[in-house]
């Protein structure tokens, strides 16, 4: 489903529109549902209760997951689990956003109590200025540099291009990265995401269903999420990532060497950065290094962010906690068409949410596997 | 023809001319200074109620407030201690012929040039009446000092002494109301007694004694230099006030002869 | 090291005046502990009841032990910049008109992590001391500033959006016969005034006063009566466009209580020129004020009231002054909430009993012209809008805060 940067339609549209999509493809009526999630922060003032009646689901089971950029994991890690004990068959996980010309502006003056109080006032440089400050002390401690951002937005845009349904059309080099319009010292222009309209959407269900349904699959070799994490950090250059990643690998029964692509969420690329060393692909504060050594295009050796991510592909609202989710299933199941990775079978995903003040609160992550493997 | 018709054609022909002895009501206006532990003289206060706005489409007025001392004002024979217990004591009491009568005018303004605490003293009104003939009885007399061409600062002319300004010494007030019973005293400043009149005994004496013998004052009047020195009439009619011990009001003098 | 701040040129005829913008005002109700505290210059934080930890930010429960006695108290405001950023875009309009604006992120000694406002010669990563200043929003803010006074710091952009310096402005103070006026007068031209207007009520009375202001420079003696309407009115259409700071500090006091004066004669004195002229100047230059407090370094910024600490709470010495003095405090408190979509800042002095003639039966300690004088320029500077000026004012804001009823109780002498 492109994405549009301006869209005159309401979050409820985009979302008809992706669950419309993904059901259409999967051969699925309406009725056929008894699940249904959703994540999305221009709904109001209706929630996932009002949707069901709006588009007239009849579901057994009902989440509204609040979590922005950890919100494909989440919403994949407790669907899987209603399944799995039964109380649903088929859960429709959707997300999506729409923006209006001033909805950035307004969603960002409501977004949390604490960004309220102690942040917006001060400056009011939203989510960049937030960045900006962990950009700077990550520079400051770990000795990255604007070009070590960079690559990372190089690389993203270099797959955006392969994707027909990105925002971002146009080519990216490291000298127009470092030439961009500063935004919020040290961040400038192409460190920044494009707040845009669009949806996301996934089908969760057993492997039986799909399979007798005929439907390509993936399976959740394992699931994590952690929210608050390391709250006595004077300032995050860590996530939750840390304090559950062994055991996503001890459920996956895997190490970060047997992962083919990693799809992070990178609202800023310093964010991509902190998930390749929480994630256990470097060791803390060697994630610049990483990225000097590594290809992260989809033809490299560390394919990342294979559809251009967020930062070139767009930020959909709730849609950018599942961008990843939704390009790692296309992967696995050989249906990423030309930003496909060549044999990948195994890949993780990340989501990182909510700057409620200072920091991201919510972090999880996701190891999916093709059904081939 | 009546004397009225007579006196109507003299007015319309100019041959009776009418001068205005009033000050403006002006916030600005002084007004006389106590000592700070007393009461105060209100200041003539003017606000807004409407002007043909909001507050009033049509129509445009002010509610006004002041004391019965501010600007241009009659002294009722209850203002001062030593007329308390005189009959018809107040402005709504006093019998309405009071208002107008004759005036006569004792011209101190060259002495009161030359020193601002010029005395109107015996010898000034014998001398006067020397000259123009005896006051008659129930006349206002005015006392010209040309005091009401000061303006700001001058007028007052407080210093840390007090207010420095002419008025009549004890002995001239009593010659006035005993020797001659006249009707009313007037002046041109904030009093009908001299600035320094608290220093004479009995202190403030033309209020004391004025008063005290049911005879009416009038304070901060002006044009009196247009004034003859005798055959004017003064029109002075206080506001009809409940107990009022005085009033601002409007004073005019008829006064024959071309100007 | 920060540029120190040019004397504004004229301004251009031809130039529209910018309206005022506002930086975010909405806030939690917990967080309005820190406005309350910064509309008194003071660093609060709320502090865990039962565990001390330091909260930060203001929370309904705390962060270590889920208690909800979270009172607010004075912290130690040193700390440590973590790291900052200057914002060059917003989408808020006071924010983008006023880019680039440097915000930082940093740890308190006390514990929590702040995101504040940094001033200009605050160098990366150093020791900073946090202060709590009312934003234009009449919010309180946090400001990161250097541990040592820098030259001219106070000329900072950011700092000054925050403050009321009367540097380079033009300050009306409306009566010349108050005692206190030379002594206002003098410490607003040290404190780098460009014009002090000193409104003087009926000309034709002479005051020792009139000599004193003339002495001190920059100083214009205008007719100006706040019992007389027209007065208000005609001084605004002379000067209402180039009042940058209005201090009101007309006064109207006489002893005596309600039984003790049997009239309401002073009282109605008392009401005209503490409550009603307050309104009056209101009026006339309120409007004119509000709208030019985004008019460059001598933008209209503050509004001064100075009133008897006994507004609070009455004492019966002075009872019917002292309630026009209430009256004028609430009035003042209807008047922030309308200057406050202008950022126009309302600052109420409260002075107890002054050394002058009619606190001369009082013993001390009475205020002195010269205190007033220097509490009112230094809340200006540190832009507050609660000022308590004195022993007496201090001591008394202290009991009204423990318990108004019990205060009223010893203000009748009724408490040991």
């Amino acid at each position: 489903m492109p994405y549009e940067r301006y869209s005159i339609q309401t979050a409820h549209w985009w979302i008809a529109r992706a669950l419309k999509a993904s059901l259409d493809s999967a051969g699925l009526r309406p009725g056929d549902l008894d699940g249904f999630s959703v994540a999305s922060f221009t709904l109001f003032p209706d929630t996932a209760v009002g949707l069901t009646q709006h588009l007239g689901l009849c579901p057994r089971w009902l989440d509204h997951i609040p979590m922005g950029g950890a919100s494909g994991v989440v919403a994949l890690r407790r669907a899987a689990r209603a399944v799995q004990a039964g109380d649903a068959d088929i859960v429709a996980c959707v997300s999506g956003d729409t923006n209006h010309i001033d909805s950035f502006r307004r969603m960002l003056s409501s977004f949390s109590r604490f960004a309220m109080d102690a942040s917006y006032p001060y400056g009011y440089g939203g989510p960049n200025a937030n960045f900006a400050l962990l950009t700077d002390r990550y520079m400051q401690d770990y000795g990255a540099t604007r070009e070590d951002f960079g690559r990372i937005c190089v690389a993203q845009r270099a797959n955006a291009l392969k994707n027909p349904g990105a925002v971002m059309k146009k080519p990216l080099t490291l000298e127009q990265y470092l030439a961009a319009r500063p935004i919020a010292d040290p961040i400038a222009l192409f460190d920044c995401v494009m707040p845009c309209a669009g949806s996301e959407a996934f089908l969760v269900m057993t492997v039986d269903e799909a399979e007798r349904r005929g439907l390509p699959y993936a399976t959740i070799a394992g699931a994590i999420e952690r929210h608050n994490a390391h709250a006595e950090d004077p300032i995050q250059l860590r996530g939750g990532w840390t304090v559950d990643i062994d055991d996503l690998y001890a459920q996956a029964g895997c190490a970060p060497g047997d992962i083919d692509l990693l799809q992070t969420y990178d609202d800023y690329p310093v964010i991509s950065m902190m998930q390749i060393e929480d994630l256990g692909f470097c060791p803390k504060g060697e994630a610049a290094q990483f990225v000097r050594d590594h290809d992260l295009t989809v033809d490299g050796d560390f394919p990342h962010n294979t559809s251009g991510g967020q930062l070139s592909a767009g930020q959909a609202g709730a849609a950018g906690g599942f961008i990843g989710l939704v390009e790692a299933i296309r992967q696995v199941t050989g249906q990423a068409g030309p930003t496909q990775v060549k044999g990948a079978k195994t890949a993780m995903v990340s989501g990182f949410g909510m700057i409620n003040y200072d920091r991201g609160v919510c972090s999880g992550a996701a190891i999916l596997k093709g059904a081939a493997s | 023809m009546s004397i009225l018709e007579t006196l109507a054609g003299a007015l319309a022909s100019g041959a009776v001319r009418v001068v205005d002895l009033t000050h403006t009501l002006d916030p600005d206006f002084p007004v006389i200074v106590l000592p700070p532990e007393f009461g105060q003289c209100a200041r003539f206060r003017m606000e807004e109620v409407s002007a043909y706005d909001h507050r009033g489409p049509a129509w445009k007025w002010h509610n006004i407030s002041m004391s019965e001392h501010t600007g241009t004002h009659f002294d009722a024979p209850c203002h001062w201690i030593s007329g308390r217990d005189i009959p018809n004591g107040a402005v709504d009491e006093i019998p309405v012929d009071m208002f107008t009568g004759p005036v006569v005018v004792i011209d101190c303004s060259e002495g009161a040039g030359r020193d601002e605490d010029y005395e109107l003293t015996p010898e000034v009104i014998e001398a006067w009446e020397a000259r123009h003939g005896r006051i008659p009885a129930g006349a206002w007399v005015l006392m010209r000092t040309d005091w009401s061409k000061r303006s700001g600062g001058a007028y007052l002319n407080m210093r840390e002494d007090g207010p420095h300004s002419p008025g009549p010494t004890p002995e001239g007030i009593r010659l006035l109301v005993e020797g001659r019973n006249i009707r009313g005293f007037g002046t041109e400043t904030v009093g009908t007694d001299a600035g320094q009149g608290m220093h004479y005994t009995p202190p403030y004496p033309a209020h004391y004694t004025l008063h005290g013998a049911g005879k009416y004052g009038l304070q901060c009047l002006c044009n009196l230099d247009q004034l003859p020195p005798t055959g004017a009439f003064l029109l002075a009619a206080p506001l009809k006030i409940k107990n009022g011990t005085g009033s601002p009001l409007r004073v005019l003098a008829l006064v024959e002869g071309a100007a | 090291m920060t540029t120190p701040l040019a004397p504004p040129p004229k301004k251009n005829p031809q130039k529209r005046t910018v309206s005022p913008t506002s930086p975010p005002e909405m806030r939690s109700r917990a967080s309005l502990g820190l406005s309350a505290a910064a509309a008194e210059g003071r660093f609060m934080l709320q502090v865990c009841g039962d565990c001390r930890t330091v909260q930060y930010p203001p929370r309904d429960a705390c962060c270590n032990c889920l208690s909800v006695d979270l009172p607010w108290r004075d912290v130690a405001p040193d700390g440590e910049l973590l790291a900052e950023t200057t914002v060059r875009t917003s989408t808020n309009l006071y924010f983008r008109e006023r880019a680039p604006w440097r915000t930082g992120s940093v740890r308190l000694d006390a514990g929590p992590t702040i995101i504040c406002h940094v001033h200009g010669d605050v160098a990366p990563r150093s020791r900073v001391v946090l202060t709590n200043r009312l934003d234009r929003s009449g919010q309180g803010v946090l400001l990161a500033l250097p541990e040592t006074r820098t030259p001219n710091m106070e000329d900072d952009p950011q700092l000054r959006a925050m403050t009321s310096d009367p540097k380079f402005r033009r300050v009306l103070i409306t009566d010349a016969r108050n005692p206190n006026a030379p002594a206002l007068a003098l410490a607003l031209a040290e404190a780098g005034a460009s014009m002090i207007f000193v409104g003087l009520s009926e000309t034709w009375r002479p005051d020792p006063n009139i000599a004193a202001l003339e002495a001190v420079p920059g100083v214009e003696i205008l007719p100006l009566d706040v019992t007389d309407t027209a007065s208000v009115n005609e001084l605004a259409g002379e000067i209402g466009g180039k009042t940058d700071i209005l201090i009101n500090n007309a006064r109207f006091i006489r002893p005596g209580g309600v039984l003790e004066r049997g009239d309401t004669g002073f009282a109605r004195d008392e009401i005209e020129v503490n409550y009603l002229g307050l309104m009056r100047l209101a009026q006339a230059f309120g409007p004119g004020m509000c709208s030019r407090t985004a008019d460059g370094v001598n933008a209209a910024v503050a509004w001064v009231n100075i009133l008897s600490a006994h507004a609070l709470m009455n004492s019966v010495d002075y009872g019917c002054f002292n309630a026009s003095n209430a009256a004028a405090l609430s009035l003042s408190q209807a008047l922030r909430a309308e200057f406050r979509a202008s950022g126009l800042r309302l600052m109420n002095v409260f002075v107890g009993p002054t050394e002058d003639d009619w606190h001369q039966p009082l013993p001390p300690p009475k205020v002195l012209p010269d205190a007033i004088a220097r509490d009112v320029v230094k809340g200006l500077r540190d832009g507050l809008e609660d000022v308590y000026c004195g022993d007496v004012a201090k001591d008394l804001i202290e009991r009204f805060r423990a318990g108004p009823k019990i205060l009223e109780r010893e203000m009748t002498g009724g408490g040991a």
